[in-house]
């Protein structure tokens, strides 16, 4: 424990508001009567649903398979029957609907039969497919699929594995409670990873804000065949954030625009580790996740939800009461607000949070920047946030960029401080979008650029073909037109060169006409005329032989 | 299977020969400002600039023989960008051209289609797949609703319909403040 703890620049203080809901013991959420299940839950392509309306479906059945390598499945959380396929609403800040599988519970809650997985047996490579296929994504908020993770790829090795204990933003105890609760089971996950990454060093970094947890991972530690370091990291926000935590404990940091794999090092959050054990060693996909519901409710607490079960439904749990002035999907800093209380539990929710006036004061009107650089001096990832503002909010999104927009972590430090109340995350989230948006347009117009250019070769060389034919054409027939009067009188014309003497003969009496026409004062012509017009003749033969000769010229290229 | 992959293989070849072939071919001899007014162009490839693409009218536009505002899929935002290339004038765009219209893409009424294969031949980028007599459909990611195969249809059964925001295309909005006034 005498790891030197290293400091990262910026951060925020905000109130805690942990005891609130880390007191009360974890129930689970009753069983809802329709289960909503997004497809697209995670980071990357959204899942393909195998299932039909009107098909019954066990507990932990697969019902949307994962669609290529960053993706994840999804399963039913509960017995029932698929009641519908497609777009409803799901918890997404643009209160948008999404394709989601709709199954109404059986209050059976049947299971499939679920087979343990013998992760030292299995190929890396399959073990990571059978846990894409068990719906693992990381539960600490971006869902992330977990399979891809777990890939250490060819090139970097991952020999130091961080488990992220943080918790920092306020309100939020899930991660605390599951510690407490379900050390022994996280590591067991941790030690799937860490055969999946060959790491050497295993971190767990937890905020000294929660004693309880830090103590019962110590104590589950000890009994791991492996060397687990639990470390006891300041609190401050964002401390739990993957770039601050690797940071407060190994010193390095992640440059800008890489990933902590790029230095050797992977982070997981505590649910994914603990998600990973129940699928390794019971066989179950991720269906059900710690839920905080607090803020504006009678009885503050941590709920064990399936995914898919209404909001509504935990809030209820927990206790609703009036004065609700809306609810937060995350913590006050970085979550997201929920306009329909319907909208299900996802991988991704780790915290309902019920505002009220009194909690949430709303936040006075935001007056100019006045540049006093607090926000600079809060920003953990070292930016600029006032000119990253200043570009957003003027749309000169090259300038955002080069200032290190992407390496914005939305934290919301430096919205939290700034004194001029100025909404600054929403928008850099707003300039984000754009420059994606952006590039999106610009790979379509460049595919269809590419498209276009494609077809016009396309179309010219049709048409040069169609010219070699015809000029091949106009060949043969000349050559035909020579043997001709060779070949008068000998054998009749096969069959397939029946048009074609006809139409030689067409123009040899056309010819024949010509001759009977000959001028007829040339009968009795002085040699001199008669040579003379014979090398005019001759001449004539000459242009007229000329005259058919560039179409076969042009033949070659 | 390895018939098929072999197959798929040679066509791979054959088309990258082909388009590699004509990307030399087509090369505009390096007037790198034509390139940089394509570029611009958003490769609708609709012809309402009054020239046969988006090309042409860039080299229209680099021989100063043309005006800047005349690409409707383009809008306003592509007629800033040109003019701040150009250093020229912003001018609104001229209206008979045409209008700024929501991006859309074509789609075949499937039970109506007859296969004449009329689209097919219309279509710039060559986003319609169908043989003839056989129903037609619109590749609708590869669509630039450029709305050309429209008019040629003997049977009306193309429509375009505007792209629907859904949740991969949602952008966030400009953020609303209200700055309060200095009394
Ligand atoms: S804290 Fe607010 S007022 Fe101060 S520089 Fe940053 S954005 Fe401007
Ligand atoms: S939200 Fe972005 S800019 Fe603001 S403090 Fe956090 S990382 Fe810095
Ligand atoms: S009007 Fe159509 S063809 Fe002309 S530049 Fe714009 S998109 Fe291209």
């Amino acid at each position: 424990m005498s790891r030197t703890l290293h400091t990262f620049k910026g951060g925020v203080h905000p109130p805690e508001h942990k005891a609130e809901s880390n007191a009360r013991p974890v129930h689970a959420a009753p069983l809802p009567r329709k289960l909503v299940i997004p497809l697209r839950q995670h980071i990357g392509n959204p899942a393909k649903p195998v299932v039909s309306v009107g098909e019954r479906v066990l507990k932990g059945q697969l019902i949307g398979a994962a669609d290529g390598y960053i993706s994840a499945a999804v399963h039913a959380s509960s017995s029932g029957t698929i009641t519908a396929i497609g777009p409803a609403l799901v918890p997404h800040a643009s209160g948008l609907p999404d394709d989601c599988i709709t199954i109404e519970t059986d209050g059976l809650d049947e299971w499939i039969t679920r087979t343990p997985l013998d992760y030292r047996a299995l190929d890396p490579s399959e073990l990571r497919m059978r846990l894409r296929d068990l719906g693992l994504a990381g539960l600490g908020g971006a869902a992330f699929p977990s399979a891809v993770k777990l890939d250490p790829g060819a090139r970097h090795d991952c020999p130091t594995l961080i488990l992220n204990g943080g918790e920092c933003e306020p309100w939020i105890t899930c991660d605390d409670v599951l510690m407490r609760q379900h050390a022994d089971d996280i590591l067991q996950g941790v030690a799937v990873m860490r055969h999946l990454l060959g790491s050497t060093e295993v971190i767990v970094g937890i905020e000294d804000n929660k004693p309880e947890a830090i103590a019962a991972m110590q104590a589950a530690a000890a009994k791991m065949d492996f060397a687990t370091e639990v470390v006891a990291v300041p609190t401050i926000y964002p401390a739990g954030g993957a770039k601050q935590m690797v940071q407060t404990l190994t010193g390095k940091e992640v440059p800008s625009g890489k990933l902590s794999t790029d230095i050797g090092i992977q982070v997981f959050n505590v649910g994914t580790a603990y998600a990973l054990a129940r699928a390794v060693h019971r066989g179950e996909p991720l269906i059900s996740r710690l839920v905080t519901v607090t803020g504006h409710v009678l009885r503050p607490q941590n709920v064990e939800a399936l995914i898919g079960t209404p909001m509504q439904a935990l809030i209820d749990v927990a206790g609703d009461r009036d004065g609700t002035t809306g609810v937060l999907m995350g913590g006050p800093m970085m979550g997201v607000p929920i306009t329909n209380t319907g909208v299900p539990v996802i991988k991704a929710t780790n915290c309902v949070l019920v505002k009220s006036r009194e909690l949430f004061p709303p936040l006075p009107r935001a007056l100019p920047c006045i540049r006093c650089t607090r926000c600079a001096d809060a920003c953990p990832a070292e930016l600029q946030p006032q000119e990253l503002f200043r570009f957003a909010k003027a749309g000169d999104f090259g300038r955002a960029q080069e200032y290190h927009l992407f390496d914005c972590i939305e934290c919301g430090c430096c919205s939290y401080v700034c004194p001029s109340h100025i909404p600054l995350v929403d928008f850099y989230r707003y300039a984000k979008s754009e420059i994606w948006a952006r590039e999106k347009e610009k790979r379509a117009s460049d595919l269809a650029r590419e498209r276009h250019d494609f077809r016009q070769f396309r179309l010219e060389r049709e048409k040069k073909e169609k010219a070699e034919k015809l000029a091949a054409k106009a060949k043969v027939k000349r050559a035909e037109l020579a043997a001709a009067p060779a070949a008068e009188g000998a054998a009749a014309p096969s069959d397939a060169d029946a048009k074609k003497a006809l139409i030689a003969a067409a123009l040899a009496r056309a010819q024949a006409k010509k001759a009977e026409v000959a001028p007829k004062n040339v009968d009795h012509l002085p040699p001199e005329a008669q040579r003379e017009i014979e090398e005019i003749e001759a001449r004539r033969a000459k242009i007229r032989e000329i005259a058919h000769q560039p179409l076969e010229t042009d033949d070659k290229k | 299977m390895l018939e098929a992959i072999l197959v798929m293989a040679f066509g791979a070849v054959v088309l990258g020969a082909a388009l590699g072939y004509a990307a030399v071919r087509f090369r505009v001899e390096g007037d790198p400002l034509v390139e940089k007014i394509d570029a611009i162009l958003p490769q609708t490839q609709c012809g309402q600039c009054g020239f046969p693409g988006c090309k042409p009218y860039a080299q229209a536009i680099a021989k100063g023989e043309a005006e800047i505002n005349q690409c409707p899929p383009g809008g306003e935002e592509g007629i800033h960008k040109l003019a701040d290339l150009l250093g020229r004038e912003f001018k609104p765009l001229s209206a008979e051209h045409g209008i700024e219209k929501p991006k859309s893409v074509a789609f075949i009424d499937e039970q109506t289609c007859i296969g004449c294969t009329l689209c097919i031949q219309a279509c710039p980028v060559d986003a319609i797949s169908g043989a003839a007599k056989q129903m037609h459909t619109i590749i609708a990611d590869e669509c630039t609703g450029c709305e050309l195969c429209l008019p040629p249809c003997p049977v009306d059964c193309i429509s375009m319909v505007p792209i629907a925001e859904d949740l991969p295309h949602w952008k966030w909005k400009h953020p609303v403040i209200m700055l309060k006034e200095v009394p």
